[in-house]
């Protein structure tokens, strides 16, 4: 059998790397590609905020038209939504959850794989837009009145691009699940898993609900502008706020998948920098799960407006209140694990410090749009942009950047300089808090959101151009990270399991980067903070071995899941060009005939896998020593 | 291809043991297929037989949740152990479906 071929590590040349990476199943090197990929869209969405922020520099400008205005904040919000936040998540969840309950590899190598491969061609497919006709221009929330008016392909780049990228994004929420259902080492009860995990496990049960409902309302608009249905034509008898609802059944609890693993992100990081166990575990698990369920139950605090009269105003804007509660529960236990905790402020950090104030502003408007009567007056101003940004920034993206300067050595090797990291935090918190914090006033002076552009002297102006500056700084901030990470690999200091030293949960209980499986032997865990244990044990191993040191049943790579999306991605012009064009339906067909064949193959193919021989092993972790 | 992976052989009171259980489960399949069967036949029977529809939907309604669940129970082997979290996940999502149902119902649409 292959064994010896994945194994040692030998020089290899482009072509065999390249081939390696897009046929990988392995979880570390998916987050590595979730990584990049997310990284890609994260810069390209920035360079759009740019763009919107440069336009609304000064009043009655003219650096973008109109039209390009709309397309840049539409294709802004939905870059930074389905492309750069949450994958940019899916790629620490991939490299770090499997380590941190002591597995080999994720439930599902293959539905892993192909999850990243239909995310990276959605995300291509709505960005090529940009090249092909046009990008879409209704907003990342696509209401149907105004996408069914939209002219151009725009939207049905949206519709398909994103439900390519849905597809995988519901793909990795299942093998997530699955993979901490099914594969956690002997002794990792539910009440032992680290947040990280436990977050990871809410958020993906949250996608496992709310994606269906989105994959329904994007075939509904794709039937509507490509296929003559009259879902959401009023016209015809359809209903537009249907969509409305849809979507933000969907919308909602999409926000709690992504600041939930940020949670799960800034816990791990105020228990290790406090060195001591986080406080009220058992609490913040329960709020987590809260959270989450919660999340399906207040859709509606985004339509208070649309009419839908009182009493289900009134109980929606209670249901949204409701969710504070749990949400304080969770910051007071990181203020308490925090107290009296022998702390290190180093950049991971610095960035948990900074979000707990600015998430907690985010969370306070967030109650005040909550309250229904109030939210007539905020409704579509300024006061919402800086409310989200506020959440999402102040929550999300700080989570992720924090997240690259923990796990950075855990995932290459090598450690971040820590003195870029610092200038990266200052540079982006100032201009974070810059940009967004005058946005709340500019909307109580009246300053509507998504506008184009406006007239001088309402007193806006000064403001605009405060937080056009501060947009520049986060640009900064994100420049400097970059030279970081080149520096920090050019320079190659290799780094030893623990490189942050109080390390508490079993992944820091391995070399970094980890071998290809991970753990020689499945560990034993002993209680929660597994490494934090053994550590105060005096264990020098790092880990109690479950097994004796055995062969390892490993997957083989597979090249299917990149064709299967390739397929849909074909497919998705064919639909969308179907009507104007002759190739349009042989491509379409064409397309799904590609996906189809290369399923079926996957599924009369035996692929049984491979196993390391224990000889094998012993060699790679005498090297890795 | 030397890997210690060991095969064990069962015991002849093992096979005898897991050969009753399969035999047993296969004559429970049988019988809920049988009685699925029967049951879409007074579905079918109940249309046909031209019945005022405010009797035939809940009745057919009602055999088809019952279908549901034998269809999830038997065939789909969630009567048998280990399949609590499949089961709390899909109760969830009933739940979590339901609610959302309701509240249309009840206080967005009417
Ligand atoms: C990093 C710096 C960022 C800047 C300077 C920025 C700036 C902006 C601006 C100026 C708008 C347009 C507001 C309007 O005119 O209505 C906007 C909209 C939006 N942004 Fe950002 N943003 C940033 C990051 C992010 C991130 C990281 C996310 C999500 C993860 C995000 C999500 C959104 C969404 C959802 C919208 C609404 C788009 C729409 O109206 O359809 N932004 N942003
Ligand atoms: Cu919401």
């Amino acid at each position: 059998m292959t064994t010896a071929a994945n194994t040692v590590a030998q020089k290899k040349g482009f072509g065999a790397t390249l081939w390696d990476w897009l046929t990988t199943v392995d979880h570390k090197k998916i987050g590595i590609l979730y990584l990049i990929g997310g990284g890609f869209f994260f810069v390209l969405g920035g360079i759009e905020a740019l763009m919107i922020r440069l336009q609304l520099l000064v009043p009655n400008n003219d650096f973008v038209s109109a039209g390009f205005f709309n397309e840049l904040i539409t294709m802004h919000g939905t870059t930074m939504i389905f492309l750069a936040a949450m994958p940019l998540l899916f790629g620490f969840m991939n490299a770090i959850v499997p380590l941190q309950i002591g597995a080999r590899d994720v439930a599902f190598p293959f539905i892993n794989s192909l999850g990243f491969w239909m995310f990276f061609f959605g995300g291509l497919f709505l960005n090529l837009s940009w090249f092909i006709d046009a990008a879409p221009d209704a907003g990342w929330t696509s209401y149907a009145s105004l996408s069914l008016a939209s002219t151009g392909h725009g939207i049905d780049f949206y519709a398909i691009g994103l439900q390519i990228a849905g597809g995988g994004t519901l793909m990795a929420g299942i093998n997530f699940l699955v993979t901490i259902i099914n594969m956690r080492a002997p002794g990792m009860t539910y009440m032992r898993m680290p947040l990280f995990t436990w977050t990871t496990f809410v958020a993906s049960a949250l996608i496992l609900f709310a994606f269906p409902p989105l994959t329904v309302g994007l075939f509904f608009l794709t039937f509507d502008r490509m296929f003559g249905g009259n879902f959401f034509d009023v016209d015809y008898g359809g209903n537009t706020i249907i969509w409305e609802h849809i979507f933000w059944i969907f919308g909602h609890p999409e926000v709690y998948i992504l600041v939930l693993p940020s949670f799960g992100i800034f816990s791990e990081i105020f228990t290790i920098f406090s060195r001591k166990r986080l406080f009220g575990y058992s609490a913040m698990v329960f709020a987590t799960v809260l959270i989450g369920f919660l999340g399906f139950m207040v859709w509606a605090h985004h339509m208070f407006t649309v009419g839908l009269g009182p009493t289900a105003n009134a109980i929606f804007a209670v249901a949204t209140m409701a969710i504070a509660v749990p949400t304080g529960v969770k910051i007071f236990n990181w203020l308490l694990t925090m107290w009296g905790g022998s702390i290190r402020v180093t950049t991971p950090m610095l960035y948990a410090l900074g979000f707990i104030p600015s998430f907690v502003m985010g969370g306070v408007t967030g109650v005040q749009q909550g309250a229904a009567p109030l939210d007539y007056q905020l409704h579509d101003s300024y006061f919402i942009v800086a409310h989200f940004h506020y959440v999402i920034v102040g929550g999300v993206v700080l989570a992720i950047l924090a997240a690259t300067h923990l796990y950075w050595p855990k995932m290459f090797g090598t450690m971040l300089s820590e003195k870029l990291g610092k200038v990266t935090f200052w540079f982006f918190f100032i201009g974070f808090h810059m940009t967004f914090f005058l946005q709340h006033f500019l909307g109580l002076m009246g300053m509507p959101r998504r506008v184009w552009t406006y007239n001088a002297d309402q007193g806006w102006d000064l403001f605009n151009m405060i937080s056009s500056a501060g947009a520049l700084l986060m640009a900064i901030g994100v420049i400097v990270m970059v030279i970081n990470i080149i520096m920090t690999t050019a320079k190659n200091e290799r780094v030893g399991n623990d490189p942050w030293e109080d390390g508490r949960t079993l992944e820091w209980a391995i070399p970094s980067p980890p071998p290809f499986y991970n753990f020689a032997q499945t560990p034993l865990v002993r209680g929660l903070d597994t490494y934090w244990i053994e550590k105060q044990d005096g264990n020098k191993k790092g880990y109690i071995p479950a097994e004796p040191l055995s062969d390892i049943h490993m997957p083989h790579g597979s090249f299917i899941p990149f064709v299967m999306s390739l397929g849909l991605f074909i497919a998705g012009f064919g639909a969308m060009f179907r009507v104007e064009h002759s190739w349009g339906l042989p491509v379409l067909i064409a397309g799904l005939v590609l996906t189809f064949l290369s399923m079926s193959l996957r599924s009369v193919k035996d692929d049984l896998g491979f196993y390391v021989t224990k000889e094998e092993i012993l060699r790679t972790e005498r090297g890795s020593k | 291809m030397a890997h210690d992976i060991e095969i064990i052989e069962k015991t002849p009171a093992e096979y005898n043991y897991k050969k009753r259980n399969a035999d047993r489960a296969m004559r429970g399949q049988l019988m809920m297929f049988a009685l699925m069967i029967f049951m879409t036949l007074i579905s079918f029977t109940a249309v046909q037989a031209g019945f005022s529809p405010l009797f035939v939907i809940p009745v057919i309604l009602l055999l088809a949740a019952v279908q549901v669940g034998l269809q999830l129970y038997y065939f789909m082997h969630m009567k048998e152990e280990g399949h609590g979290l499949p089961a709390m996940f899909m109760y969830t999502g009933v739940l979590i479906a339901f609610l959302t149902v309701l509240t249309f119902v009840t206080i967005v649409w009417w």
